[in-house]
């Protein structure tokens, strides 16, 4: 799980990681689901936070949970909240498009390991997995 | 013949790309898209710009629909759609079109009727011209797939 050359996109398919990716928009869930395909990180799509604690009660599991922040039904904050009292152990790298230092505060006391602000890029993402220690840069 | 007609288009397409930069229409998010795209996903961009017109057409509509009510006061609707276009604008790279959804949302927090109205004009006008630019690059790039003679469902 390292980074051969600065300019290639590394392929973490070997490291057999999965993701679930938690979004309302649909062009996000396009583009996120499209980033962690590229790194080789199998993903599933929910469309908030309500689908991403039933598909945890359901038994699914996952490395990485990339958590939109203002979703319906339930929103980013409460579902992290939720997982985390279910004993969810997954990192979980909070999203945003805007998000306030008090926001960000709620949201990363709710059991967040790590935020990015949207829109995500394989930089962006390769930020989170480096910050997760599910990848290792090297020079 | 066929190889100066597909760097023909590529220039075309070029052309149109380094002025849609240039006039700040859009930004490097769209290089990432286009990065994105590859032979699992030939048609990944387009697929993606076509999901981001659909979505902001119904948002413009409901948009429309609310402020021409003349007892319209439900402003948190207003930012919340809002929230959503300026989402989606800055994930496919529309610079212009999300600042002035950002100048929209402005007005709507301060409960500004007339104000909210220039601001959905703006922003209509925005996308309009940006829907426009992006039709005419993917019908570039449709020729020039075509003069390459690869053939992919659009």
């Amino acid at each position: 799980m390292t980074r051969d050359k600065d300019d290639e996109v590394p392929n973490l398919a070997e490291s057999k990681l999965t993701a679930l990716v938690v979004d309302d928009n649909f062009i996000n869930q396009s583009i996120h689901h499209k980033l962690l395909d590229r790194l080789g990180i199998t993903n599933d799509v929910v469309c908030n936070g309500k689908e991403a604690v039933d598909v945890h009660c359901s038994g699914r599991n996952y490395d990485l949970i990339l958590m939109d922040m203002d979703m319906p039904i339930m929103n980013g904050i409460q579902a992290t909240r939720r997982l985390r009292e279910m004993g969810i152990e997954s990192k979980i790298a909070g999203v945003t498009t805007r998000a306030n230092e008090v926001e960000r505060q709620e949201f990363m006391e709710a059991g967040l390991n790590d935020f990015q602000e949207k829109p995500l890029t394989i930089s962006k993402l390769l930020s989170i997995l480096t910050n997760l220690n599910f990848y290792v840069q090297t020079s | 013949m066929l190889g100066l007609g597909v760097d023909r288009l590529q220039a075309d397409i070029n052309r149109l790309l380094t002025s849609l930069f240039h006039q700040g229409v859009l930004d490097e998010q769209f290089l990432q898209l286009q990065q994105l795209q590859d032979d699992t996903s030939p048609t990944f961009v387009y697929d993606v710009i076509n999901i981001y017109f659909d979505e902001s057409e119904k948002l413009l509509r409901n948009l429309r629909l609310l402020l021409v009510d003349r007892e319209f006061s439900d402003y948190k609707k207003i930012g919340l759609h809002l929230n959503q276009l300026v989402g989606s604008s800055s994930s496919i790279g529309a610079r212009r079109v999300r600042n002035v959804c950002v100048a929209f949302r402005s007005a709507s927090e301060l409960n500004n009727r007339p104000g909210c109205l220039r601001g959905l004009e703006v922003v209509e006008h925005e996308y309009h011209y940006l829907k426009n630019m992006m039709h005419e690059l993917f019908q570039l790039e449709q020729q020039r797939l075509l003069a390459a003679g690869v053939r992919y469902p659009m």
